[in-house]
């Protein structure tokens, strides 16, 4: 009961035509395909990690909430349950998740699998860090409770483990509650990178703090940024006729891209012009704004389908991370070489990363900061992102497997070493080498 | 106007596409009260309701298919509902129904005679309440025009488009607002083996979320709006052209 479907990641590159089914944990038993089999939540990490094309399960029907305690914000919910969800339903009881990525639409068991961060990794550490517990299908079928307690190597492993140790049934995260919908923003100007990091070691008490950045500015002005910082708001600090509904805000009206833009849409003058005008708006924004937490956490959300922005030939997003005390060099050089290859991106994001998690092998995160840019496709990026690998791995840096579509084994292992050495053992010993497998897992042998 | 807190009773509550409607219905504030055969599996679909939105819900077991236990089954309901829906649906093997008369049947019987009858008990007890009701049946569009691919299914949707529309005759003066809904693709477990154009489907969840809108606007027969364009295209084509048709 199988079908053939053309998938590809978030970034729309590569694409590949591949056999899905939806996922029955009742009747499904792992290994059954040569090729191997991995699950595909809601389809948000940019390049290949969710994509197998001898077998590849759809997991996002299976979206049951399972159990809440009020008491303590205990959720339990299926993988397949969406962040929109969670957040739907209980951002009006006074709950928030401990952290999110940057899109709501993303499921809970993708979210372990990659151990998402979010703006407040600074302080909160990762997705993993609020998980008390999941159930794993395992290569040998067994469904297994894994928290920090038991079974605590599979645990670690599977948070950022990118769906490779077996198959996200169930979740139980913290949730952190809040007392309205809305979020005190306060947007700094940063001149170059050196302010804007000034700025993020200044604010190391905010409970989110995100930069956008210009990577098209030059010389002096390299890495001028946006610092955005955030703090849930209080009832006490809404305006007085909002104090009686403190979750109520104006809905969000979706919009949506009908179709691919042209490929020459965005080219350097385009991204120069809309870099210099966000640039221009930010330094007359107001110093502290209120807004509500979907347009807050989720701005291109907003846009359904934005990934058609880069036409046909889709995208990939460069996200690496690297140590604090090489990140200032590593980010010059890298401005630098994009400045040189004549390329810009529409979107550039830097973020102070607090420590990160060494028991768990594949989580992204090290203390230090984080930069992410989106490329199309084509061949000058693609030489482009090589280079910028090169002055990561030089660095002691990183890069993170849900934006990856394109590094090489070489550049994981680099990035990586030991950790990668372990990640590797356990999947050998749990047979989950062979049985959950994807492109990335193939083309990075993970 | 129905009262949020009047409760809804959804026949063939398994379904993808009839608990993607409970999501709704429960989002909205109504107790719900699901129906199905073997009910008590669905006690994962009840704590998801329960936890997701505090919502009231009982499950009942019902086979449609179980004619004379339908008005048995009304009456025992704990609560008297203000809206039905009806998810009732089976497709069968196409070749299977053409050739095997127990097949074709229970294909019939599933999609057209049992719902209709159990819609036709319900919209007496209904109007007999005499305060603003509503019955939704979901059939489909197939329906509308015969494919080659399945019209058994498609045969027995067509009658029940037909009967809802008598009813919804019948009924004009009473305040039971009876509603036919037509999806086109639904994206859920019953259509994964299928190959389904892309932009023409919906996610269970989209889909529930325009039934609710339609039935808040009081639309007597709903499509989507894509499908009313693609269905407008094939229910004109000339029979000597359609039957030329691969689709």
């Amino acid at each position: 009961m199988s079908r053939r479907e053309v998938l590809s990641g978030w970034g729309r590159w590569p694409k590949r035509d591949c056999t899905v089914d939806a996922f029955d944990p009742a009747r499904d038993t792992p290994g059954q395909r040569p090729g191997g089999e991995i699950t595909r939540g809601a389809g948000r990490s940019y390049g290949d990690a969710a994509m197998n094309t001898d077998l590849t399960y759809l997991g996002t029907l299976r979206n049951r909430f399972i159990d809440f305690d009020a008491a303590s914000g205990e959720l339990v919910v299926q993988g397949g349950v969406t962040i929109a969800e969670v957040l739907e339903s209980f951002v009006p009881r006074g709950w928030f998740l401990p952290v999110t990525p940057g899109t709501k639409f993303a499921t809970i068991a993708g979210v372990v699998a990659v151990d998402a961060h979010g703006k407040n990794h600074h302080l909160a550490g990762s997705f993993g860090d609020h998980v008390n517990w999941f159930d794993l299908m395992c290569a040998d079928g067994q469904v297994r409770r894994c928290s920090p307690q038991e079974e605590p190597r599979l645990f670690n492993a599977t948070i950022g483990g990118m769906g490779l140790t077996g198959h996200i049934l169930a979740v139980s995260i913290k949730l952190r509650p809040v007392e309205t919908a809305w979020i005190r923003q306060k947007t700094l100007p940063a001149e170059n990178l050196e302010q804007a990091m000034a700025l993020f070691e200044d604010n190391a008490d905010a409970t989110y703090s995100v930069a956008w950045l210009d990577c098209l500015a030059k010389g002096d002005a390299r890495g001028r940024s946006l610092v955005l910082l955030g703090e849930h708001a209080t009832v006490d600090e809404l305006p007085p006729d909002q104090r009686a509904k403190p979750f109520d805000y104006p809905a969000p009206k979706p919009k949506s891209m009908p179709m691919d833009a042209p490929n020459w849409a965005l080219n350097r003058y385009s991204l120069r012009a809309f870099n210099h005008l966000y640039y221009r708006k930010g330094q007359k924004a107001p110093p502290m704004e209120l807004v509500d937490y979907d347009r807050y956490f989720y701005p291109l959300d907003a846009i359904h389908h934005w990934n058609r922005l880069y036409g046909k030939r889709g995208f990939t997003q460069y996200q690496c991370a690297l140590p604090l005390d090489s990140a200032k060099e590593a980010l010059l050089n890298q401005l630098d070489a994009i400045s040189k290859a004549g390329l810009g991106s529409f979107l550039a994001v830097l973020k102070r990363l607090g420590p990160g998690a060494p028991d768990r092998p594949l989580s992204f995160p090290i203390e230090g900061y984080t930069l992410a840019l989106d490329f199309p496709v084509t061949a000058q990026a693609l030489t482009l992102m090589d280079t910028l690998d090169e002055i990561t791995i030089a660095h002691g840096g990183r890069l993170y497997l849900a934006k990856d579509s394109r590094m090489t084994q070489t550049t994981m292992e680099a990035g990586y070493g030991d950790k990668l050495t372990e990640f590797r053992t356990l999947r050998e010993e749990t047979g989950a080498k062979s049985a959950f497998q994807s492109l990335q897992s193939k083309r990075l042998n993970l | 106007m129905i009262p949020a807190d009047s409760p809804v009773l959804i026949l063939g509550a398994r379904s993808d596409m009839a608990r993607a409607l409970a999501h709704e219905f429960a989002k909205a504030g109504h107790p719900l009260m699901l129906a199905a055969r073997n009910a008590e599996t669905l006690t994962e679909d009840v704590q998801d309701l329960a936890v997701r939105y505090q919502a009231s819900v009982t499950t009942h077991d019902f086979d449609v298919l179980d004619i004379d236990g339908h008005a048995a089954f009304l009456g025992n309901l704990p609560k008297v509902p203000a809206v039905v829906v009806s998810v009732i649906g089976l497709m069968g093997d196409q070749d299977e129904n053409t050739t095997n008369p127990d097949a074709a049947r229970r294909v019939i019987d599933t999609n057209f005679t049992a719902p209709c009858l159990m819609l036709e008990l319900c919209a007496s007890r209904l109007a007999e309440l005499q305060r603003d009701t509503a019955i939704i049946g979901i059939g489909s569009v197939a329906g509308d025009r015969g494919r080659a691919k399945n019209y058994v299914y498609g045969a027995a949707k067509a009658g029940f488009a037909t009967w809802l529309s008598g009813m919804r005759q019948k009924y004009v003066d009473s305040r039971v607002h009876i509603m036919t809904v037509k999806p086109g693709f639904v994206r859920t477990s019953a259509t994964a083996d299928m190959d389904l154009l892309e932009p023409l489907t919906d996610d269970p969840a989209t889909f529930a979320k325009k039934v609710m809108k339609a039935l808040n606007r009081k639309r007597q027969v709903y499509y989507d709006i894509k499908w009313r364009a693609v269905m407008g295209v094939i229910t004109h084509l000339p029979e000597r052209v359609f039957m030329k048709t691969k689709f």
